[in-house]
């Protein structure tokens, strides 16, 4: 990957962590706003992460980030705390699709072994904790969803392209 | 090289790409529907995109059906929002109380078989009963079709449900979807489409397909795709928007699982608080006390879901006091049905409350919220904390059946002990 390496604080969640939960449909309601919405990150699962969460801290979960409801909100929420990345063992496709089309970097690794606070390094192809100098290997992405990334999401590639770039026929993943 | 499943095949069509499972290709869709949850943040994101006219409009269509009616001042801005833009592109929209989207687009036709749809909504793998490839988007996907009528998508692999028997007295296509939740957990099918087939998909009708097609979604599946049948050509005659070429598997294509169900062997089933996979019998939960009981939703607001809880409550001899059962139809069309055959006045005699064609009391965005504490048994597809508006309160997802049943005794009751 062109990026340079993100390097954060964990944040770290369970499994199932549904779009709900991360930011409820009732106060999308009321804003569509990130800077407003990302008052109310996780509340429902975790009341005092609003209060606490910096720019560039890492959000880490398990199995199934993202399921339920495909709303967008779940992930500019996120994107509006500042956060560059979320980690976890396996992602709703909605979520990972929306995360994609934001510029929010979705990977896919073996969170277990990471705690709450750790520093932790993005690389190429891998996770480091700088915590303990634990390592990871990350799926790398496919070339299509790394072009939207790279380029800051869906309206930046389409600013910028005006259109989607047609693929080869064999350019699989 | 093996044969091709359904997804591989509607996604080969159109992407014009020989393509495979695990390939990322750019489709061209036939349709594309948002929601008032999903379209304000699109038609912002298609102005950032520099957007000034939208791809064919006749494809697109939007339906205000997550806040029906408008709660307060905010959400009626969104819709306002909407209907300025989609006056000014020439794109259709479905007013508050016609319903919701997912069934607009089943009962206008648009969702096809061997077509693509996508739908800003997750709830968009229902098309799937009709043998066309649904699946849910976000809002950027549907600022970028606005701009090109194109969405990127990975083509998935497919897990085979083969269906056997036939389904018993008291058992719906609800517990089918339950049955399948239970088997593969809340991520089991995720990035995957779930296919249909085997000799008891004949015995289900239309209604029943769209019942599992919508809840396949619930446990992480793309899409849930049906073969087109003689019931899918019955449903769509009259309907249909334009001609349409159905799409089967091939023989010898690959899945990455097969499953099979019994029908036969099925028992009324229930979800517990609060994961759609902490599926249990119902006799599990009987007897734990219900205070409100709603019957709607893209999975459960149909005239065969009505049909079937109204039967149960007058068995029953109604709604039992301290139960308050909300009523809120899929459609106008369901709605306008139910008022014709005497449905609606039978839930009016029995005192429940009738709510606006729509997503309703689902999501908490409008419609009756539960109170603290308070146990809900619903029709719906989702029991997450807080799902209904209120993190209090514990939701149970059942048969529009077990739903009545539990109404009339005012705990969770198995719709069996009445009707036998």
């Amino acid at each position: 990957m062109k990026a340079p390496a993100i390097e954060g604080r964990a944040r770290v969640f369970g499994d199932d962590v549904n779009t709900d939960y991360i930011i409820t449909s009732r106060r999308k309601r009321e804003s569509l706003d990130p800077r407003v919405l990302r008052r109310y990150l996780f509340e429902e699962l975790d009341p005092g992460f609003a209060a606490t969460v910096e720019p560039g801290d890492l959000i880490v979960a398990g199995e199934n980030f993202g399921c339920g409801s495909a709303m967008e909100v779940a992930v500019t929420a996120v994107v509006g705390a500042g956060i560059r990345a979320v980690l976890a063992r396996g992602f709703s496709r909605t979520y990972y699709r929306n995360a994609v089309n934001n510029g929010l970097l979705p990977l896919i690794c073996d969170t277990r072994g990471i705690r709450e606070g750790d520093r932790l390094a993005i690389e190429r192809a891998c996770v480091r904790d700088l915590s303990n100098g634990a390592m990871w290997k990350v799926e790398p992405l496919p070339e299509v969803m790394r072009e939207i990334i790279e380029a800051g999401g869906l309206v930046e590639y389409f600013r910028k392209n005006g259109r989607f770039r047609v693929w080869a026929a064999d350019e699989r993943r | 090289m093996p044969g091709k499943t359904i997804s591989e095949k509607i996604l080969s069509a159109k992407s014009g790409v020989d393509a495979r499972a695990g390939d990322v290709v750019v489709c061209r869709v036939d349709g594309a529907m948002g929601t008032d949850g999903s379209t304000p943040m699109a038609i912002d994101y298609f102005s950032a995109m520099g957007g000034t006219r939208v791809h064919d409009p006749g494809r697109v269509v939007f339906a205000l059906d997550h806040y029906a009616p408008a709660p307060g001042r905010a959400t009626a801005a969104l819709h306002q929002q909407m209907r300025e833009f989609a006056a000014r592109h020439h794109i259709h929209l479905w007013d508050v109380g016609e319903g919701i989207g997912h069934q607009l687009i089943v009962e206008s036709g648009r969702a096809l078989p061997g077509g693509l749809v996508v739908g800003a909504d997750s709830h968009a793998v229902t098309y799937g009963a009709l043998n066309c490839f649904g699946t849910g988007i976000g809002s950027s996907d549907l600022a970028a079709i606005f701009m090109g009528g194109e969405i990127w998508l990975r083509v998935p692999e497919s897990i085979r449900v083969q269906l056997t028997g036939r389904l018993q007295p008291s058992v719906y296509p609800k517990d089918v979807a339950l049955e399948l939740a239970r088997l593969l957990g809340a991520d089991g099918a995720t990035y995957q489409t779930i296919e249909f087939a085997g000799p008891g998909v004949g015995a289900l009708d239309l209604e029943d397909r769209l019942v599992l097609s919508n809840l396949t979604v619930e446990m992480g599946a793309k899409a849930g795709l049906f073969r087109a049948d003689e019931r899918t050509f019955e449903y769509l005659g009259g309907r249909a928007r334009e001609p349409f070429e159905a799409v089967a598997p091939d023989t010898d294509a690959h899945y990455s699982r097969e499953i099979e169900i019994s029908l036969d062997e099925l028992t009324p089933l229930v979800a517990l608080p609060h994961l759609v996979d902490r599926v249990e019998p119902i006799g599990e939960a009987c007897g734990r006390p219900v205070q409100m009981v709603y019957l709607g939703t893209c999975t459960g607001g149909r005239v065969r879901d009505f049909h079937q809880a109204r039967d149960v409550l007058k068995a029953a001899g109604g709604v039992a006091a301290g139960v308050q059962l909300v009523v809120t139809p899929a459609s106008r069309e369901v709605l306008e049905t139910i008022t014709r055959d005497g449905t609606l006045v039978d839930f009016i005699a029995m005192g429940a409350v009738i709510g606006t064609p729509g997503c309703g009391s689902c999501c908490g965005t409008c419609g009756a919220i539960p109170g603290d504490g308070v146990n809900v048994i619903s029709t719906a597809n989702r029991n997450f904390k807080g799902r209904m508006g209120n993190s209090e309160a514990f939701i149970y997802l059942a048969s529009p059946a077990s739903c009545a049943a539990s109404a009339a005794r005012g705990t969770i009751t198995d719709a069996r002990e009445i009707l036998s």
